[in-house]
């Protein structure tokens, strides 16, 4: 690991002005993805500002019945925060779907935004990787992919965005709020993260020298239920092949609302708006989820290893929303 | 350069903080207070290893997968190989060194050895301080991936077999002793729930 300095801001707007000061210096959360990235040397900075101080570690309840969840707040605490379990059952259980109990006690909630792809070639510093050494080229389009993306990849970069709890939040209609050299701003979770395109090397809309301060959560919908399903290669500690978060309000038989994103398919948590499309207003039985699922689907690009998702998405759609359609049922 | 600071807080920042690759830091470990300059690029495991000998904790992969190093941070158990030094300044810090009360084994080691919950031994560390983490988020009401959706959000989890192979999911056994470190964990949570002698320890 290369030398670099430390110091631990007292205040957010300590931390913006440091970071600042110097063009390769890195926010320091969890640091569980960071460190790991330093020591495999795909991470150089030269200035570690560590923030896990910070005081950004509360959820509060908001004015119109949602919810701020400070950037500091441990994966762990906020899968056991009542609230959350209570309303926003979806965001518990995509962050207890992830990682370890060890991981989830240090991993902090802007930082697992934060986190970065675990493709292979990215991870290996020999290898070319447009994401980490840009104009290098992609060695995973055509090597191993089997777990990278069906949707939205391009032809500088096939990798998925790891982040269960992002793939939640975008379901959720969260909003991410960033404080930097600029001053403060908000970017909604939907947005947050970006396709590849030609800029591979950019994973978010973030800008240099900002930090996430908090994510805000909307009113949870009154009568609307949410889950998170996730299909990985064993039944514990793996990232997904795919993921599905979903909020499903069924009344009367019919769909009044749904949200829809997937995780392990794309390089940001894909939210399904043609799915959703498809599912407003519909009969909320098997044949209309499947309908919304393939809908969505229609867009994938499967590489050669990795087209098995895409029926593996459809089958955890429509397993997901019956469920939660049996559950409105019984309720 | 090699130049040592306090760590910064509030207030002015020096700037020999920014640049230097040392600090000084406070640690807490098994109630023994330390301080000692470290190099940035120290992690946690690598201190508790060369600086104060504490051996316990072991170098498994070195990144954050297999568990061997887990110890636990103001009560929470963490991966020591993933924790800088430099950023754990003031924490207090609880390794398996630490779990004994003298002679007298802590109820986690004892039901390992009844149970035989090894063979080689060098994950059995990390899997203790990792159960002892478990035994007290499951009595705090923590959930986790198994846990029934409609579980009270206030009452303590009940640590079934499946419970525990969820949440000890972050400790890898290459011998495969998992079966008898499920019981074990399975029996220390029992005693500890009974009130027999030994308590978790877990907030030293």
């Amino acid at each position: 690991m290369k030398q670099f300095g430390y110091v631990r801001a007292g205040s957010v707007a300590e931390a913006v002005r440091i970071a600042g000061e110097e063009p390769d210096a890195r926010f320091l959360g969890g640091g569980t993805n960071l460190v790991d990235l330093m020591k495999l040397g795909v991470a150089t900075p030269r200035l570690l500002v560590d923030v896990s101080r910070l005081p950004l570690d509360r959820i509060e309840e908001l004015p119109d019945g949602g919810l701020r969840i400070g950037a500091t707040v441990r994966n762990s605490v906020l899968a056991a925060d009542p609230a959350v379990r209570d309303r926003y059952p979806v965001l518990s259980q995509a962050l207890l779907s992830g990682a370890s109990g060890q991981l989830r006690n240090t991993a902090t909630t802007g930082g697992n935004l934060l986190q970065r792809t675990r493709c292979a070639y990215f991870q290996d510093a020999a290898k070319p990787c447009n994401k980490r050494a840009p104009g290098t080229g992609c060695p995973a389009r055509e090597g191993a992919h089997r777990d990278l993306a069906v949707l939205g990849h391009s032809e500088h970069c096939v990798a998925t965005q790891p982040s269960d709890m992002a793939v939640a939040l975008a379901a959720l209609d969260a909003t991410v709020h960033l404080h930097g050299p600029d001053g403060e701003r908000s970017v909604p979770a939907t947005d947050f993260h970006r396709l590849p395109g030609d800029r591979p090397e950019q994973d978010t809309e973030i800008r240099r020298g900002e930090l996430i301060t908090a994510v805000e959560l909307p009113p949870a919908r009154p009568g609307g239920n949410s889950r998170y399903r996730k299909a990985r290669d064993r039944a514990s500690f793996a990232f997904a092949l795919v993921s599905v978060a979903a909020v499903l309000d069924v009344h009367e038989g019919a769909v009044r609302h749904a949200a829809l994103a997937y995780g392990g398919l794309a390089h940001r948590p894909w939210r399904a708006r043609a799915a959703e499309a498809v599912l407003h207003g519909a009969s909320a039985t098997e044949d209309t989820f499947a309908r919304a699922a393939d809908a969505e689907l229609a867009a994938a690009r499967p590489l050669r290893e990795n087209g098995f998702k895409v029926a593996l998405a459809r089958n955890l759609t429509v397993g997901v929303l019956a469920g939660l359609a049996g559950s409105a049922a019984r309720a | 350069m090699e130049t040592s600071n306090p760590p910064a807080g509030s207030g002015d920042v020096p700037r020999s903080a920014v640049t230097g690759a040392r600090s000084e830091v406070i640690l807490r470990v098994n109630g023994t207070t330390y301080t000692l300059a470290v190099d940035h690029r120290s992690t946690l495991l690598d201190v508790l290893r060369e600086r104060l000998d504490l051996i316990g904790a072991k170098k498994g992969c070195d990144h954050g997968q297999c568990g061997a190093c887990t110890v636990l941070v103001d009560g929470w158990r963490a991966n020591s190989c993933l924790l800088l030094a430099v950023a754990q300044d003031g924490r207090h810090v609880t390794t398996v060194e630490g779990l004994s009360d003298g002679q007298r084994l802590h109820p986690l080691q004892e039901a390992f050895v009844e149970r035989d919950a090894l063979q080689c031994g060098y994950c059995t560390p990390g899997q203790i301080c990792s159960a002892l983490g478990v035994l007290r988020e499951a009595a705090d009401g923590h959930p986790s991936h198994v846990t029934p959706y409609d579980a009270d959000p206030g009452g303590t989890v009940d640590l079934t077999a499946d419970e525990i192979r969820e949440r000890m999911s972050g400790n890898l056994c290459r011998c495969g002793a998992y079966p008898r470190i499920v019981e074990a964990v399975a029996d220390a949570g029992d005693r500890i729930r009974d009130g027999r002698p030994g308590d978790t320890g877990a907030g030293s």
